[in-house]
């Protein structure tokens, strides 16, 4: 990148500024740590210079945005053109509540939707499961069958807005309403856009809302990507995440390699059904945290950008530049917020909103200050969502592509994510892939460590949490409103759940749910007949067990 | 509501889970507590088969006892399960998990489990582990499995312990030949191919057979078992009922074929050992009162004494004390 | 050598459906490294499983992780069932995400300490060697 000359040059230089002017300055004030480290424990120098990027190609590690590899962005325009989708994460209580909570939030400005479930449809169980009755609509909205659904999206125009689920083991089931709620107001499947997350491998590694064991939670997975494929085109049918993985303790280098990893697996996937890889690789998407550390959060981005790209092409053979691009939405992180002096937490958010800004996100949830008490309240998300619009319209970083490139230290720290997360992915292949890694337990371990290593470093204050291990207020009383579930949810959805079994046509059910079986014990894609299950009113819970019947229960491994 | 020993061991034999896991803590704490203990319960012991079930880490051992509790108790059984875990050598605690993958069996009132750590002692056992066998014994259990750490070196304490000593390989785990050759082969009665859905299974399954072919074979002419090699998928539920078809088999062998014998060794063994275990400590403990001890380890040390003079020196003080007292 | 040894034995539970296991996992660890004894139940238990195994093992104490919201009525049903169960000299301490206001109402229910996110480990470590009951 630069002239031998110059290197030289600037080489003997760097040298004479460290003798003299730096070591004067440190023994007039030493620095404040003897090492600084990244939060993934990558050491940061003092200063980066073009030395630390000698080896960058412009044209082989770079290029221009919208071009391989795309460190720059897949897009050409990219934020000139169309902002991030600012997508907020929400759902609680009643179909009704969580109906109610869209529309606010697309009146305040909120350009997609975002759906959160409550534990039971998370796990597949009914409302009226002995284990369920706790738990309905506290975390998210409760759904047992397409009643509602329906009420969901009552006034909400599919062809109009684009949909989020986070959902992953009852996927088909949650997608088949989707679509039977949009065929009901007339959108039919082709038009609809969303995304659900249905990434069974980072359930085993992280979020632990598994079901399935592994083998057939991967069948079910692509199951759903071929369908969406050939019948709902502009849908995203899997959101490889890598955001779980992060929350769980893994550092910004586990969380990009791990993710990528769990792609590659899930391409294995497809190709072994018979799929060419440009039929599906542009539809897959992916899904990242952005937490604390600013630049190493960017180069996550950029690096995970250009990763994906060079195996798309190299490993995989990938023709469309479509399959080279890595989507992604991310979340600013959860567990970098605090319990403690919540109204920090605007800050941390924003200086993490920033960040996947910069690094070039495609949409983005912002956390609210009260995610370390309860669910958001209203004025909360509020905030949250105008820190993302304040970030667009004020701040001026959404009018130039990529404005960090160029940086020594970013294109340095992008290249050092690049090599070390490509050292786990080495590691995992030669384990025989993701899905081995997983029932070994490999990548469960590394979080396991990653996340102790943290505690012990807040605990022996080599790591700052202003307000939580400095800055304390010892008196500190909680003074912000926190959302409360209304217990009324649990008398209304098992009444609505009641309701549903008794007057839809229990005979056809039955008939539905064991051509279901059939069809898996066939090895068969599932999704048309869940979709027909679906359409009858059959429960989640019930679809859930009738596939827990061919395909068994995951058991968890014992790692610490 | 403190009860007494008497009283836990009365509602003991009647199968109460609290006497059950109360008595097992008062033998982990404390020795001397341990030996009223047996002592009240020994008469009501003796007709559990008790199930010693070792391996490498990484075999599936906790599944599979998950596993095969969960067909005996289909079979009418009633099980309790002994886990035992590693204690930690720095910190002195432990993290017991191998309950994670059986708690499914925790309402069950057929079952009991319970989680037990090292405590410091070597060869993958608590010193304990052997009390809390009786204590399930006497609470009526007709099956006791031990779970023992694993680490792959030769078990002798499980031997002592159990009467069918289970050995749990998995196919791919690479070592497979080294712990065969590492004394383990001795010890089994039955091998175990864990997770025989995978590649080597097979493989795996025939190079324990020609291990046993080649090994020898004074063992088996002594007692004229053959350990089989069945294979299994616990995850998968499989190759279990023939695992316990194969466990009672043995069962009866000892049982009709060799039953002076085999029993006979046995209560031989827990006697020697009874005996040996209370020498050192009443030794050591005579010695440490009267201040000896300090002194003759620095005699040792300095190369004064060798260890063997230095044990006659010790026993010599104890029957000296023994003569003074008559 | 005959000695005897008094372990803190901690029961480190999840109940309910709740999946977040980095924070039990973290404090298990803690706790083993402090030297206690620490039985960790695994996910999705239902508090009759969790007061079963309190039970067969025997735990000086329980400590419920929970971050689902569902803790107004799962915890108290846990604290409940122990004591229909004699379990009486059982502390019992829960962590995770519990708003303040919830918090009078848990130790009411017999809770004897909620620790929160961004409790430092070394106050849970100290507060169960203060409080555990001896029991024999």
């Amino acid at each position: 990148m630069f002239r031998s000359e110059f290197i030289e040059e600037l080489k003997k230089k760097i040298e004479k500024w460290e003798r003299e002017c730096v070591q004067e300055e440190i023994k007039r004030r030493p620095e404040r740590q003897k090492e600084f480290k990244t939060l993934s424990g990558i050491p940061v120098k003092r200063v980066y210079t073009p030395l630390d990027v000698q080896r960058l190609d412009y044209f082989r590690d770079l290029g221009l945005p919208g071009e391989y590899p795309f460190t720059r962005g897949i897009h050409t325009t990219m934020y000139r053109g169309r902002f991030w989708t600012m997508r907020q994460f929400a759902g609680y209580g009643t179909a009704e509540q969580t109906n109610q909570r869209f529309k606010y939030l697309l009146k305040e400005g909120e350009t997609g939707l975002s759906m959160a479930f409550d534990f039971p449809t998370i796990i597949g169980l009914d409302s009226d499961h002995p284990m369920a009755v706790n738990e309905i609509g506290i975390c998210g909205v409760a759904v047992d069958t397409l009643a509602d659904m329906e009420i969901i999206f009552d006034g909400i125009p599919l062809d109009k807005v684009t949909t989020s689920m986070t959902i992953n083991a009852p996927t088909p089931v949650l997608l088949s309403m989707y679509i039977a709620v949009g065929e009901k107001q007339g959108v039919p499947m082709y038009k609809l856009g969303g995304t659900v997350q249905n990434d069974a491998l980072k359930e085993f590694i992280a979020q632990k809302s598994y079901v399935f064991p592994p083998e057939p939670a991967v069948k079910l997975v692509t199951d759903v990507i071929e369908f969406c494929v050939k019948n709902v085109p502009k849908w995203n049918p899997i959101s490889i995440s890598g955001y779980h993985i992060r929350e769980a303790g893994a550092t910004a280098v586990q969380e990009l390699a791990f993710t990528i990893a769990d792609g590659i697996a899930y391409v294995e996937a497809m190709l072994e059904r018979g799929m060419d890889v440009d039929e599906f690789a542009p539809r897959l998407s992916f899904f990242f945290a952005s937490h604390n550390d600013f630049f190493e959060e960017i180069a996550k981005f950029r690096a995970a950008r250009r990763m994906w790209a060079k195996i798309m092409k190299e490993r995989f053979g990938a023709k469309k530049p479509r399959s080279m691009w890595l989507r992604f939405h991310t979340q600013t992180s959860g567990v970098a917020l605090t319990a403690q002096q919540p109204e920090n937490n605007i800050i941390r958010v924003t200086i993490q909103a920033l960040a996947a800004v910069l690094g070039g996100t495609q949409s983005l949830h912002t956390n609210s200050m009260d995610e370390a008490w309860a669910l958001p309240s209203e004025k909360a998300v509020r905030i949250a969502l105008r820190t993302q619009q304040i970030i667009a319209h004020e701040s001026g970083v959404a009018n130039v592509v990529d404005p960090l490139a160029g940086s020594y230290y970013v294109e340095w720290l992008t290249d050092k994510m690049e090599e070390e997360a490509m050292k786990y992915i080495d590691r995992i292949d030669s384990m025989g892939g993701m899905i081995e890694a997983v029932k070994k337990g490999f990548p469960q371990r590394e979080i396991a460590e990653s996340a102790y290593r943290f505690q012990k470093e807040v605990e022996e204050k080599k790591r700052i949490i202003v307000g939580v291990n400095e800055y304390i207020d010892e008196n500190e009383k909680l003074e912000i409103p926190l959302l409360r579930v209304d217990p009324e949810v649990v008398r209304v959805q098992l009444a609505r759940l009641k309701r549903v079994k008794e007057t839809r046509d229990n005979e056809r059910v039955k008939r539905l749910l064991s051509e279901l079986r059939k069809a898996a014990e066939r090895n068969e894609n599932v999704m048309p007949y869940i979709l027909n299950a679906v359409k009858a009113y059959a429960t989640l819970g019930e679809i859930m067990g009738a596939l827990k019947e061919v395909y068994g229960e995951y058991q968890e491994l014992i790692i610490f | 509501m403190k009860q007494s020993i008497e009283e836990l061991v009365q509602k003991l034999i009647e199968g109460d889970k609290f006497a059950t896991a109360r008595l097992i803590s008062l033998a982990e704490n404390d020795p001397k507590v341990a030996q009223k203990i047996i002592s009240l319960i020994f008469p009501y012991t003796g007709k559990a088969h008790v199930i010693g079930v070792t391996g490498p880490p990484g075999s599936g051992k906790s599944t599979l006892v998950y596993r095969l509790a969960k067909e005996w108790r289909k079979r009418g059984k009633t099980v309790g399960i002994v886990a035992v875990d590693p204690t930690s050598p720095f910190t002195g605690g432990a993290l017991l998990g191998d309950r994670i993958r059986m708690q499914e069996l925790t309402c069950d009132g057929g079952c009991f489990i319970r989680s037990m750590a090292t405590r410091g002692t070597l060869g993958g056992l608590a010193r304990a582990t052997k009390d809390a066998v009786r204590i399930l014994d006497a609470a009526g259990k007709d099956i006791v499995i031990v779970e023992t750490v694993g680490a792959g070196q030769s078990e002798v304490s499980i031997v002592k312990l159990a009467h069918t000593i289970l050995v749990v390989l998995c196919p791919g785990l690479g070592d497979e030949i080294q712990i065969l050759k590492a004394g383990i082969m001795e010890i089994g009665d039955i091998f175990v191919v864990n997770k025989a859905d995978r590649e080597n299974a097979d493989e795996t399954a025939m190079q324990i057979e020609d291990m046993l072919n080649m090994a020898s074979t004074i063992r088996f002419d002594e007692t004229g078992w053959i350990p089989p090699v069945v294979k299994t998928s616990a995850i998968h539920d499989m190759g279990i009922s023939e695992l316990i078809d194969r466990i009672e088999e043995h069962w009866r062998f000892l049982n009709e074929v060799n039953r002076n014998v085999y029993f006979r060794k046995r209560v031989e063994q827990d006697v020697i050992e009874a005996l040996r275990s209370k020498i050192e400590q009443m030794a050591l403990n005579h010695i440490m009162k009267n201040g000896e001890y300090d002194e003759l380890i620095k005699r040792v040390a300095n190369k004064e004494v060798d260890p063997y003079t230095a044990a006659d020196i010790i026993l010599n003080s104890i029957l000296h004390r023994e003569e003074e007292n008559e | 050598m005959s000695s005897t040894e008094r372990k803190i034995k901690v029961l480190i539970a999840k109940p309910g459906l709740d999946g977040h296991d980095r924070g039990a996992k973290v404090v298990a660890r803690a706790l083993r490294d402090a030297g206690m004894e620490v039985i960790y139940t695994g996910l999705r238990q239902t508090p009759e499983q969790i007061v079963e195994t309190a039970i067969q093992e025997d735990v000086d104490v329980v400590g419920l992780s929970i971050l689902s919201g569902a803790h107004m009525t799962l915890l108290p049903r846990v604290v409940q069932l122990l004591r229909e169960k004699g379990m009486n000299d059982v502390l019992v301490i829960a962590g995770g995400i519990i708003p303040t206001d919830d918090v009078p109402k848990l130790k009411e229910a017999g809770i004897a300490e909620v620790f929160g996110p961004g409790t430092p480990l070394k106050t849970i470590i100290k507060f169960i060697k203060k409080n555990v009951k001896k029991k024999r």
